[in-house]
C-alpha cells in the first residue's frame, strides 16, 4: 500500500488525554495518531493499556478530555449527537465477539444498517445483503439464527453488517480473539481484502502480533496509555527496542514485568513484611 | 414469528381488552343518574342537624334520584347546617318543597328526600328550601325513649316512710 | 466513635446513591419519552412488543383472574350471608376487582411476566454490545429498543387489568351464582345499580395506566442500567420485581387516598 496518496487523514488524534472520571487515573495520556486513506493501521498493547478505550474514542463512544480525535476533520469532542450520528453512518464498527442481533436472522442482521438508513426497495436489499454475505463466503447461511453460528462465521457475519453502508472507515476491536487458526487467517484476509475493495481506512486494536504484522501498514504500539513505538511491520520485526522484543516474542518478562507489583519475596520468607 | 401472525394475536388481544372495558362499562358498571355531563341547578336548604349527611349522596323525591349534594357548611350566624343541593335540570321542583335527611334502611346511607308542594312557582338557582326536617339522630331517639319510659313508671325505690 | 462515624458513612453514601440513581431514573424517563416519537413513526416495532409483554401475559392473567374470582365468591359468600346480604355478592366481588385487585394483582403478574422478561432482554443486549453495536450503526438504542418496549408495556397494562377484572367477576359468578345459587338478577343488578362507571371503573383504569407506565419505566431502566455480566443481569430481573411490586403498593395507596375518600 502506498502512503501519504491523500494529504488529509481520515482519522487523527492530537495530545488525546483520557480518564473513566474526575480524578481517576489516567487511561490515556498524549495520544498521537493518524490514519490514511487505503490504510490497515494496528494498535497493539497488552490488556489493560487503554487500546480499546483508544477504539472507543475514534468511534465516538468517548470523549477525549483534552486534546482532539478528528474523524475527517470534524472534531468528535465538538459534534452534536446528530452530527456524529451522520458520521456514524459512514463508520463500520466489528466487536469483539460479533455482537449480532440475536433476536434476528442472519439476512436481517445484515439488512439491518441498509433497512435503518435507507429507502432501498425490498428487492434491492436482498440482493445487496447476499452481496456483502457472498462476500464473506456466507450467503449459504442467510437463513440461520446468530445462535446457530459458530465463532468465526458470527464474525464474519458481523462483518457483513459492518461494510453493509460502504462506510469509508472500519473499526476493529480484537478481531482475532478466540478464533481456531483457519478462522482467525479467513478473518485477517477479509479485512485486507474489504479495505481494499472499499478504499476505506481500518483501525484495528489487537495482541496478536504474527497475522497483524503480515496484514496491516502500519503499526501503534501503546503502553500506560502512551504510544511507545511505531513503524511498519518490517520496522517492527528489526526494531531492538526492547518493549516491542518483548511483545513480538511473546517473552514473559522484560519492560512489561512478569510480577504484580510486590514486596520482595526474600521480606515475605522473613517475616518482616507482615 | 410471521409478521401477519403477530398482527393477529395483538389485533386479537387489543380486541379481547377492549371487550372487557365495554363489559366493565356497560355490563357491572353504569353511569350514576347525575354524572358531570348532565346539568344541575344548585339550592339550598338549612338543617338544624344533618347527622351523617355526606357530600355527592343522592337527592330522592318519590325514590328516584334527582341530584346529589353538593357541599355541606355551618353557617356562621345561626350555626345551622348550610346543604347546597345540585338537582338535574330535567326536574322542576314547587318553592314550597319540603326537604328532609332520611336513612334507606335501618342503617344504611343517609339521603335527601325532597317531598313537592303545591306552589305554581317553581324553584330555581340559589332558591332555598324553608320547609326542612332534621336527620334522627338514633341516640338522641333512643335518649328520649328512656326519658319517656322512665317518667312513666316511677323508679320502684325502696320506700322507709311508709 | 469511629464505628459510629463509619454507620453515618455508609448511610451518607447510601443515600447519596440512591438520589443519583433516582436522578439518573428521572433522565432516562424522559429521554425515552423524547424518542418515542420516533418508534411511534415504526409502529410494528411496538405491535411486536405488544406482543411480548401483551399476548403473551395473557394465560396468566386470564387464568389469576378467574381463580381470584372463585375465592372472592365464596369468601364473600361468607361474610355476606351473615348479614343476610348475600344479594351483594355482585357488589363485593366487583367492587374490590374495579378498584383493588383487578389493577394491582394484573401490574405485579405483568412486572413479573412482562417485566422481568423486558429486563431480561435488554440487559443481554446490553452485556451483548448488541445496543453498542446499534449506536455505532447511527441507530438510537433508546428510540429502536427501548421506546418501543416501555410503550407495548404501557398499552398492555391497562387492557390486560380489564380482562383480569372481567374474568374475575365471571369467576364471583360462577361460584355465587352456578354453585352457590344467589340469586342471578339480583347479582347483577345490585352490582349495576353499585357500580359507577366514572368513579370505579374509570379509577381502575387509571390506576392501571399509572401502574403501566411505573412497572414499563422500571422493567426497560434496569435492563439499560444493568452491569454487563451475567450475575448484573440476574440482578437486575429481581430488581426490576421487587421494585416493581413496591412501586405498585405503595401508588396503590396513594392513588386510592385521593380516589376513595368515602365521597
Amino acid at each position: 500500500m502506498s502512503l501519504g496518496n491523500t494529504n488529509n487523514p481520515i482519522v487523527r488524534l492530537e495530545a488525546v488525554h483520557f480518564a473513566y472520571g474526575e480524578g481517576e487515573r489516567e487511561i490515556l495520556r498524549g495520544i498521537d495518531l493518524s490514519v490514511r486513506r487505503g490504510q490497515v493501521v494496528a494498535i497493539m498493547g497488552g490488556s489493560g493499556s487503554g487500546k480499546t478505550t483508544l477504539l472507543r474514542l475514534i468511534g465516538g463512544q468517548l470523549r477525549a478530555h483534552s486534546g482532539r480525535v478528528l474523524v475527517e476533520e470534524q472534531d468528535l469532542g465538538q459534534l452534536s449527537t446528530k452530527a456524529l450520528y451522520a458520521l456514524r453512518r459512514r463508520m463500520g464498527m466489528l466487536f469483539q465477539f460479533g455482537a449480532l442481533f440475536t433476536d434476528m436472522s442472519v439476512f436481517d442482521n445484515v439488512a439491518f444498517p441498509l433497512r435503518e438508513h435507507t429507502d432501498l426497495p425490498a428487492e434491492l436489499v436482498h440482493d445487496l445483503v447476499l452481496m456483502k454475505l457472498q462476500a464473506v463466503g456466507l450467503r449459504g447461511a442467510h437463513s440461520l439464527m446468530p445462535s446457530e453460528l459458530s465463532g468465526g462465521m458470527a464474525r464474519r457475519v458481523a462483518l457483513a453488517r459492518a461494510v453493509a453502508l460502504d462506510p469509508m472507515l472500519m473499526l476493529y476491536d480484537e478481531p482475532f480473539a478466540g478464533l481456531d487458526p483457519i478462522s482467525l487467517g479467513i478473518t485477517g484476509q477479509l479485512i485486507r481484502r474489504l479495505n481494499d475493495a472499499l478504499g476505506a481506512a481500518s483501525v484495528m486494536v489487537t495482541h496478536d502480533v504474527q497475522v497483524s504484522l503480515d496484514l496491516v501498514d502500519y503499526v501503534y504500539f501503546v503502553s500506560n496509555g502512551m504510544i511507545v513505538a511505531k513503524g511498519t511491520p518490517s520496522e517492527i520485526r528489526a526494531s531492538e527496542d526492547p518493549f516491542v522484543r518483548q511483545f513480538v516474542h511473546g517473552e514473559s518478562d522484560g519492560p512489561v514485568p512478569f510480577h504484580y507489583p510486590a514486596p520482595p519475596l526474600a521480606s515475605l520468607l522473613d517475616g518482616t513484611s507482615a | 414469528m410471521n409478521r401477519t401472525t403477530l398482527d393477529l394475536w395483538v389485533g386479537f388481544f387489543v380486541a379481547l381488552g377492549i371487550a372487557a372495558l365495554i363489559f366493565l362499562a356497560t355490563k357491572v358498571g353504569s353511569y350514576s343518574d347525575i354524572s358531570g355531563s348532565h346539568t344541575t341547578y344548585s339550592v339550598k336548604a338549612y338543617f338544624k342537624n344533618i347527622g351523617g349527611l355526606k357530600p355527592r349522596a343522592p337527592v330522592k323525591s318519590a325514590g328516584v334520584v334527582v341530584g346529589r349534594v353538593g357541599r355541606i357548611r355551618l353557617n356562621k350566624q345561626d350555626y345551622t347546617a348550610y346543604v347546597r343541593l345540585d338537582i338535574d335540570s330535567d326536574y322542576a321542583f314547587p318553592t314550597d318543597t319540603s326537604a328532609a335527611i332520611l336513612t334507606s334502611g335501618l342503617l344504611g346511607e343517609q339521603y335527601v328526600g325532597l317531598v313537592p308542594g303545591a306552589d305554581d312557582e317553581t324553584l330555581k338557582k340559589d332558591d332555598i328550601i324553608k320547609i326542612t326536617q332534621d336527620a334522627v339522630v338514633l341516640e338522641n331517639l333512643i335518649g328520649q325513649f328512656m326519658f319517656n319510659k322512665a317518667a312513666e313508671t316511677p323508679t320502684p325505690a325502696p320506700a322507709p316512710a311508709h | 466513635m469511629n464505628v459510629l462515624l463509619k454507620i453515618l458513612r455508609t448511610m451518607g453514601a447510601a443515600t447519596v446513591n440512591g438520589v443519583w440513581r433516582l436522578g439518573f431514573a428521572a433522565r432516562f424517563f424522559l429521554a425515552v419519552l423524547r424518542y418515542s416519537g420516533q418508534s411511534f413513526l415504526r409502529l410494528p416495532l411496538t405491535i411486536r412488543e405488544l406482543f411480548f409483554s401483551g399476548v403473551l401475559s395473557l394465560l396468566i392473567i386470564l387464568v389469576s383472574g378467574l381463580f381470584v374470582g372463585l375465592v372472592l365468591g365464596l369468601q364473600g359468600y361468607d361474610i355476606l350471608q351473615r348479614f343476610g346480604s348475600s344479594d351483594a355478592l355482585g357488589i363485593m366481588v366487583a367492587l374490590s376487582l374495579l378498584r383493588e385487585l383487578g389493577p394491582v394483582i394484573a401490574a405485579i403478574l405483568f412486572a413479573s411476566r412482562a417485566g422481568s422478561a423486558i429486563t431480561a432482554e435488554i440487559g443481554l443486549m446490553k452485556t451483548t454490545e448488541q445496543l453498542e453495536a446499534m449506536d455505532m450503526m447511527a441507530v438510537n438504542p433508546l428510540a429502536r429498543v427501548v421506546a418501543p418496549r416501555f410503550w407495548g408495556g404501557v398499552i398492555s397494562m391497562p387492557l390486560l387489568a380489564a380482562m383480569f377484572s372481567a374474568m374475575g367477576i365471571f369467576g364471583g359468578w360462577l361460584i355465587g351464582v352456578v354453585v352457590i345459587g344467589v340469586d342471578d338478577g339480583a347479582f347483577w343488578s345490585q352490582m349495576r345499580a353499585a357500580v359507577r362507571f366514572e368513579h370505579d371503573v374509570l379509577n381502575g383504569i387509571i390506576k392501571s395506566f399509572v401502574f403501566g407506565v411505573t412497572v414499563s419505566w422500571i422493567a426497560v431502566f434496569e435492563g439499560y442500567d444493568c452491569h454487563p455480566t451475567a450475575e448484573g443481569v440476574s440482578r437486575a430481573i429481581t430488581r426490576t420485581v421487587v421494585y416493581s411490586a413496591l412501586a405498585i403498593l405503595a401508588l396503590d395507596f396513594v392513588l386510592t387516598s385521593f380516589m376513595f375518600r368515602g365521597i
